[in-house]
Parts: structure tokens; C-alpha cells; sequence
């Protein structure tokens, strides 16, 4: 069996499955549950200084379902924790020293003043925790007050605050990030510029759910006002897998450790997130949607594929797809796929043709002789995947790639060697001119 | 005195009014909201679907259960009715495994169709509940159409007749409307009173008279309404059966017109006062032969068979059913033919049958025999048109003793339309009943336009 432990900034954990910073963290008794039942550390969710915040008793959280009411996305409007920090504090330690295997890190927010995170960092040492994670992601509520996002928005307050963490605590620094931002790579310089260990991403997106159509009111709403919550879960994770890239193929922060957040529901979310360069990955949707036993079909999944492939640690496969990871202009204007459509798994729904023909290039028959069969026409088609992402059976729209012979749509050869936008006559800023 | 499932002869009240209750109640599993959503999330919404194609209305089902799994149900529901007034009774009657779902690209792929009865039922009872009428009058113009029969196919012609400021009379041979909706299909698909209901929402529309107890050939003819209105649509059905052509046929107590009796079925205020025998045996393979076995062994008869000269899947009944009947309690029996009816003073006590089997495409005596125990037996071997009233000095050209109509239900004499079961080359179906009348309305209007 593959080996899953994880080293992230010397904080060791038995897993990379961990929970972040939000109400599954929230105390004790959460927390020990989780490491029953499998989980390789926590970020403990959000300290703040006394007296603690309050939050609404009204609706917290709203959601996007599928018709089966599948739990697509998560918005939620609680703040950090509404207990005084010394029962945390007393919590987290205890917590640490019946767990010595788990990872342990604290999230922080309190004011943008060197005193205020020089006081709590030394209170959180006294835990022994692993490290700490500097919430400056949240998006909702505590922004207005100065912390979380409007932390995060500014790469220069990250970096300060980065600092001034870096130079009162001895552990190690991670800085969470928000993704309510224009350009992921500037707040995640400043962090590193800062001295930060590490960033975790993505926190959550500031969003409104929907809109209750006979209150006129946003949804969830409180007593008929709503406001703008923090979204997160499945329907994120492309997004978070955007922003992890970015950061891990940015030449000035290429090598920061990175730790995932964003939509990680099963093991091959955190394989892709991995293989994207995160070391490890962090979780609170799925747990707070199935409990904490998903973790066990994170654990033997991940590590069933890394068996299969031959991977013995995590460290193995870790990173692997990011360098393929590019700008648009470096991809290879010569390669061409067509789509092919497997007629013995076709059902025959049409979708296929009735895309392309209203929103794409008209490249899928309806009828042939006469009779309903949808066929690609290989002098329309494009490649671009239309027709294979709205197919109901898998694998029946394959994109195949085009080696020999001439494509009937451009008139070119197949093959010809990879050639770019930097150099394509049509570009103006071509860096060769066409001869 | 309440009787038992054993009891011997036509007795009634062989059940408790509970098991009336519970046997008689909706066949069909209702979906729930949730169950509607998740179902309408199967729809694949095909491009030119084939659902869409196989309804003989053409309803556009794909569109309509979109509506539903976007929570707009009456909006679905008026989708629904644009093309079928009746698709609250066809949600229920139809034999969709034959029809939109057996089409499903999802039974094509993994056998379990997109479930589109029981959708376009969610949907038309939800408008049907909410006392809608969606449909409004055009500006009255002043023409008169005549409409012979309110069943299906009369009711969707005279709705749509109505809907185009047409002015509608029925003529009804019954009491009320509804055809075979409210005398002939099994009660157990139409509870609640449903063909009535939907018979009130149809005419809501408004411009459409009812005249009732009102036989053509009987109180009127063809010829007289041909001169009092405009255009005359025909939609009698059939009024009469076939018979088994046995001795004692008439005069043995016992031998009964299936389609008569679930007439009185559906009539009746109390099941617990339909008599009904012991050992019932039915004559026939199709939909009526199956809706009299399975309600006679709902009414409590011990012994139901369903006797059929041919094999299990020449049954014009759909596999669905068979299998229902089967699952009742009912006994198939095929290859076999009556050939005596035998009785005890005047009563039937059983049948006797001639094994059957087919030759070079015939059908043809085996040359064995049995008999089984009989103090019912429900003919359902076929209805037939019954062309009175509809001769005169110009006749209506009849095939197989049908009516002759064209594409646009044009019979050959002019200013006269048909549809429905009396109409030559019909599948006999609700459906397609609704499909004839709303066409003939189509072209009488495109006719009166000129």
C-alpha cells in the first residue's frame, strides 16, 4: 500500500486529508471525531481576540442542488469562532497531546496591528500546536471590520502582516488567500515576500445564493435582509485548481509549499490538486455535507491510485501535471483533433447535433440517408469538445487526434510540426515574420 | 349477506368495503415534487426527440418536462394540453411502452425509460387541481359545427373548434360525456371521478353545447345536421360487440358483454352491489379482455381466466398489461378457442375449448379439448361500428365496416369529418382519438375560413 504521510513545513501528518478552518474544526469534540475517523490534521477553526464575535441565529448557510437536491455549492455567512479564546486554546491543547500523529494548525484574524498578532501568536505557541494559518480570506462580515479578505485584497498588508508573524512565532506560517482578487499571483507573492511559509487556497468566493422570489429578498435570508456570503464546494474547485496553478508555475513563487482548499470531495479532487503541486490538501464542504467518514474513501482511493501507478509516496506524483500547465500562446496551433462519434454507444438523444448545429460549427449530421444517425462531418468540425461534454454516455464522443492525411475543413496536412501563436502569421506581434 | 371469494354463481359483495376500496384505488403511484424532479432530471431533452415523434399528438415532452423540473408545472401542463386537451386521461390511459416510452432514448440504452406517463400526469393534475383553463375563446365567427359523440376524439374536436370562436354543439347518445373515458376503460386508471372532471375543464372553454341522449340514427341523421350546421364532425365509437356466434350465447345466464359490464363498472356507486362469479372466464387478447379479467378479480371472483385463440405476444394487449393482469391473479391461457357453452338450467356452468394452433398463417383446431369451470364468461372479442344514421341519400363510404377519412379526417361526403374509433384504419387508442378530433378541427376551420 502506497505510503500517504505527509511533510508540509516539517508539520508531519499521517494523511494529506485535512480539515480546514470553518465550523467542522470548530472544538473539541469535532475535532477528535475527525481523527477517528481518519483525518490527517485539522486547521483549527478561526481565533479571534476577546470578547469572541457573535454570529446570526437566523440561516448561516444556503446551497445550489441538483435535482436530487446533490449538494453542488455551499454559501455560508458565519463568522470566526463565537467562543472565548481560552477554551480554544485549552482545547487545542489538549487535542494536540491525545493526537501527537495529527497535524494541528490554528487559524488566526485579529486587527492589522503588530501587538495584536504578537499577543495571540504567543498564546497559541503555549498550545504546542504545528503552526498557524493567517485568515485572510473570509469574505463575509469580518471583512468589514478590516480582517479576512480585506486583508487579503491588499498585497501589502499581507506582507506585513506575513512579517510581523514570521518574525514573533517560531512556527511555521501559512497564509491563507483569498480569491476575491483580480490576479492570484500578487497577493501570493506578497505572502512569500512577507516570509510566509506557505499558502492555503482558495478561501471561499463572496457570492449571493439566489433570490427568494415571493420575499424579494436574497436567499437564505435574515428576518427579510441578506447579505453576501462566502462560497465554496464542488461547484469551486475548477477555480481553485486555476489559482493553486498559477501560483505553483509563478517564477517568483514557484517552490512555495502550497496547501489546497477549494471543492475537494473525493480522492481525485486531491490527486489533481496534488498533482498540481499542493502537499497537502484541505477539506470542509464534503465533510459537512456527508460527516467525516468520506475521508476513508479519500484515503483508499488516493491510495489505490498510487498503487496503479506505481507511486510510493506522495511526494512521487506531486507537481506533475504543472508543468503542463501554459499560456495560451504555447499551444500547438497544429495539432488537431476530430471528434468521432462511437455509433455502437450512441443512443441517439441528438444532443450532440443539436449544439454544434445552434452554438458551435454545424459538424454533426442528424440524418444519414434518410435515417436519424449523427455522424461527424470532418470538414466542419473544429475539435472543440462540444459535442463530447454534452454527451450523456460516457466515452461514446471521443476527441481523436490527426496524424496522416489532409484536414478537409483547412486544407492542411496533419502533423505538421508544433507551431505557436508567437509565431503565427496572423499575429502582429509575431516574433518571426511569415517569409 | 356478504359473500366470500368461494361463494358459489354471480353473487355480489364478495369482498369487504375496505378491499373494494383499496383494489380500486389509483393504479399509478403518484410522483411526489421531489420524485418529479429527480425523473425530469433523467430527460435527456433530445434533439428531434422520438418520444415526441411516437405520440400520436405529437406533444412536445421534452419541453414539458423541463417545465416540470424548473418547477413550472402548469406552464407544462399547458404544453401538454396545447397538443392533447385530453393529456390528463391519456397521462393515465395511454400505453406509453408502446408509445413515447418504449421511443425514450434512455429505454434504448439501460431499459428504464424516462417514467413521461407519470410526469405529464404530475403536470396536468397540478392545472387541473388549480381549476385552470388556459385556453380562451377567439372572437365568435358566427359558424355552427356539429360534433356526434362526446368521447376523445368528439371532445378534442369540439374544444378546438370552440377555441377558434366556433360555435360547438355535442350530441351525445348517453346521459354525460366522456365515451369510453367515463363507460369503457378499467376503473382502477380513472378514480375520482377524473373523466368528468376533465370532461367540465374541456368545456370551461365555452361556445360548446351538450345535447344528451341523442342517438344518431335514432333522433337525428347525418343528412339533417349537414343542413342545420356548418360542418359535422362523426365521433360515435363503437357501439356494438361482436358476438361468439355459440349456442346459448343469448339465453344462458352468465354470458356477458364484457364492454357492457364495465359500463355498469364504472356507473356504479357501489361496487359492493356488482355481482360477480366465482370462476370467470374471459374470451379475447386485447385491452378490454384484460381491463374486465383484472376488475373481476378485484370485485373478489376466486378464478380469473383470460382465454386467447392465438399466443401471449400476438395479444393486441401491451406486455405491460399482461403482466399487470398477471401480477392481479389473472391466468393467461392462449392457442385455445370456445367451442361450446355449457350450462344447468338456464345458468352457464362451463366452457368447453378447442385447442388451436396456427398453419401456414391460419388459424386451426388442434384436435384436443378441455373445459373449464364457468359461471361467467365476458366476451371481448372486438367492438364494432355501428353505421346507422350515417346512410341516407349520401351515404359515408365505410371499410371493414369503418368510416373512410383522409388525412385531414375528411370522409367522402363534404362538410363531414370523422375520428376516433369509428374511422378505418384507427388504432383504438384515447390518443389517437384526441389526434383525429383535433385535426378535423384543423381543417373544419381551415374550411369555414374560406
Amino acid at each position: 500500500m502506497a505510503d500517504l504521510r505527509t511533510n508540509f513545513l516539517g508539520i508531519k501528518s499521517p494523511n494529506p486529508f485535512w480539515l480546514a478552518s470553518a465550523p467542522p474544526t470548530d472544538r473539541e469534540v469535532n475535532v477528535v471525531r475527525a481523527f477517528k475517523a481518519g483525518w490527517g490534521g485539522v486547521v483549527w477553526k478561526t481565533l479571534g481576540e476577546d470578547p469572541h464575535i457573535v454570529n446570526v441565529s437566523g440561516p448561516r448557510y444556503g446551497a445550489i442542488h441538483g435535482p436530487d437536491r446533490r449538494l453542488i455549492g455551499l454559501n455560508n455567512i458565519e463568522l470566526i469562532t463565537d467562543r472565548p479564546l481560552e477554551i480554544n486554546l485549552q482545547e487545542i491543547k489538549k487535542v494536540k497531546r491525545e493526537w501527537p500523529d495529527r497535524a494541528m494548525v490554528v487559524s488566526l484574524m485579529v486587527p492589522c496591528e503588530e501587538t495584536n498578532w504578537a499577543a495571540i501568536l504567543k498564546r497559541v505557541e503555549e498550545t504546542e500546536c504545528d503552526g498557524v494559518e493567517l485568515n485572510f480570506g473570509c469574505p463575509h462580515g469580518m471583512s468589514e471590520r478590516g480582517m479576512g479578505s480585506a486583508v487579503g485584497q491588499v498585497p501589502e498588508y499581507i506582507e506585513m502582516v506575513a512579517r510581523w508573524c514570521k518574525q514573533h512565532t517560531r512556527m511555521p506560517v501559512i497564509v491563507k488567500l483569498t480569491p476575491n482578487i483580480t490576479d492570484i499571483r500578487f497577493p501570493a507573492r506578497a505572502a512569500k515576500k512577507g516570509g510566509a511559509d506557505a499558502v492555503s487556497l482558495i478561501n471561499t468566493i463572496s457570492s449571493i445564493m439566489s433570490v427568494d422570489l415571493d420575499a424579494m429578498a436574497p436567499w437564505p435570508h435574515v428576518d427579510g435582509k441578506g447579505t453576501h456570503g462566502g462560497y465554496c464546494g464542488p461547484a469551486v474547485k475548477p477555480i481553485a485548481l486555476n489559482m493553486v496553478a498559477e501560483i505553483a508555475r509563478d517564477q517568483e513563487t514557484q517552490g512555495l509549499p502550497i496547501s489546497a482548499i477549494g471543492g475537494i470531495t473525493t480522492w481525485k479532487d486531491a490527486a489533481e490538486f496534488i498533482a498540481m503541486g499542493a502537499g497537502t490538501v484541505q477539506v470542509c464542504t464534503a465533510a459537512m455535507t456527508y460527516g467525516f467518514k468520506i475521508v476513508e474513501e479519500m484515503i483508499t482511493g488516493l491510495s489505490q491510485f498510487m498503487d496503479e501507478k506505481g507511486y510510493n509516496s506522495i511526494e512521487d506524483f506531486r507537481g506533475m501535471a504543472m508543468p503542463k500547465v501554459t499560456d495560451w500562446q504555447y499551444l500547438n496551433l497544429n495539432y488537431v483533433v476530430k471528434a468521432k462519434i462511437d455509433q455502437d454507444l450512441c443512443i441517439s438523444c441528438g444532443r450532440c447535433h443539436q449544439v454544434c448545429e445552434d452554438t458551435s460549427h454545424q459538424a454533426i449530421t442528424n440524418l444519414v440517408d434518410g435515417k436519424r444517425r449523427f455522424e461527424v462531418k470532418d470538414e466542419e468540425c473544429v475539435g472543440c469538445n462540444l459535442c463530447a461534454v454534452v454527451c450523456p454516455v460516457t466515452d461514446c464522443i471521443t476527441m481523436v487526434p490527426q496524424t496522416s492525411g489532409t484536414d478537409p475543413r483547412t486544407g492542411f496536412e496533419y502533423g505538421r510540426p508544433y507551431a505557436n501563436w508567437t509565431t503565427h502569421p496572423n499575429n502582429p506581434a509575431a516574433k518571426i515574420a511569415a517569409e | 349477506m356478504t359473500g366470500s371469494v368461494r361463494a358459489e354463481g354471480i353473487v355480489e359483495g364478495r369482498l369487504g368495503k375496505d378491499e373494494y376500496d383499496a383494489n380500486f384505488s389509483d393504479i399509478h403511484p403518484l410522483l411526489s415534487r421531489h420524485e418529479a424532479f429527480v425523473e425530469s432530471d433523467r430527460c435527456y431533452f433530445c434533439h428531434d426527440a422520438p418520444c415526441q415523434k411516437a405520440c400520436p399528438t405529437s406533444i412536445d415532452i421534452p419541453l414539458f418536462i423541463r417545465q416540470i423540473a424548473n418547477s413550472n408545472e402548469i406552464g407544462a401542463a399547458e404544453t401538454i394540453l396545447n397538443a392533447n386537451i385530453l393529456g390528463g386521461m391519456c397521462a393515465r390511459v395511454c400505453p406509453t411502452e408502446t408509445l413515447c416510452e418504449e421511443a425514450c432514448v434512455r429505454e434504448h440504452s439501460e431499459g428504464k425509460p424516462v417514467k413521461i406517463g407519470l410526469l405529464q400526469r404530475h403536470a396536468t393534475d397540478a392545472l387541473l387541481d388549480a381549476g385552470k383553463q388556459p385556453f380562451r375563446r377567439a372572437e365568435p365567427t358566427g359558424k355552427k359545427v356539429a360534433v356526434i359523440g362526446g368521447g376523445p376524439a368528439g371532445l378534442a374536436c369540439a374544444h378546438k373548434l370552440a377555441e377558434f370562436g366556433h360555435s360547438v354543439t355535442i350530441f351525445e347518445a348517453k346521459h354525460v360525456l366522456g365515451g369510453l373515458n367515463e363507460f369503457g376503460i378499467a376503473a382502477y386508471k380513472s378514480t375520482e371521478n377524473f373523466a368528468q372532471r376533465e370532461v367540465d375543464f374541456v368545456l370551461s372553454i365555452g361556445g360548446i353545447e351538450t345535447k344528451t341522449v341523442q342517438s344518431l340514427g335514432v333522433d337525428f341523421e347525418i343528412g339533417q345536421l349537414r343542413r342545420e350546421y356548418d360542418a359535422v364532425f362523426v365521433g360515435t365509437g363503437l357501439s356494438a360487440v361482436n358476438k361468439l356466434g355459440l349456442s346459448g350465447e343469448d339465453d344462458l345466464t352468465g354470458v356477458i358483454d364484457a364492454v357492457d359490464y364495465i359500463s355498469k363498472l364504472r356507473q356504479s356507486k357501489d361496487l359492493s352491489k356488482l355481482p360477480v362469479g366465482r370462476n370467470v372466464v374471459v374470451i379475447g387478447g386485447g385491452m378490454t379482455a384484460i381491463d374486465i379479467a383484472v376488475q373481476s378479480k378485484k370485485l373478489g371472483a376466486e378464478h380469473v381466466t383470460v382465454v386467447y385463440r392465438r399466443g401471449q405476444d400476438q395479444m393486441k394487449a401491451s406486455a405491460y398489461e399482461q403482466h399487470l393482469a398477471q401480477m392481479s391473479g389473472v391466468a393467461l391461457l392462449t392457442w385455445a378457442r370456445p367451442s361450446e357453452l355449457i350450462g344447468d338450467k338456464g345458468k352457464l356452468t362451463a366452457v368447453r375449448f378447442a385447442e388451436t394452433a396456427e398453419n401456414a398463417g391460419q388459424l386451426v383446431d388442434a384436435g384436443g379439448t378441455f373445459t373449464l369451470p364457468a359461471d361467467m364468461v365476458f366476451t371481448a372479442i372486438g367492438q364494432l361500428f355501428v353505421a346507422d344514421g350515417v346512410g341516407g341519400a349520401q351515404p359515408l363510404a365505410l371499410s371493414g365496416g369503418r368510416i373512410v377519412v383522409d388525412q385531414e379526417r375528411k370522409t367522402s361526403v363534404s362538410g363531414v369529418w370523422a375520428g376516433g374509433d369509428c374511422v378505418a384504419g384507427g388504432q383504438d387508442l384515447t390518443v389517437s382519438a384526441v389526434e383525429d378530433g383535433k385535426q378535423a378541427a384543423f381543417s373544419i376551420h381551415r374550411a369555414l375560413s374560406v
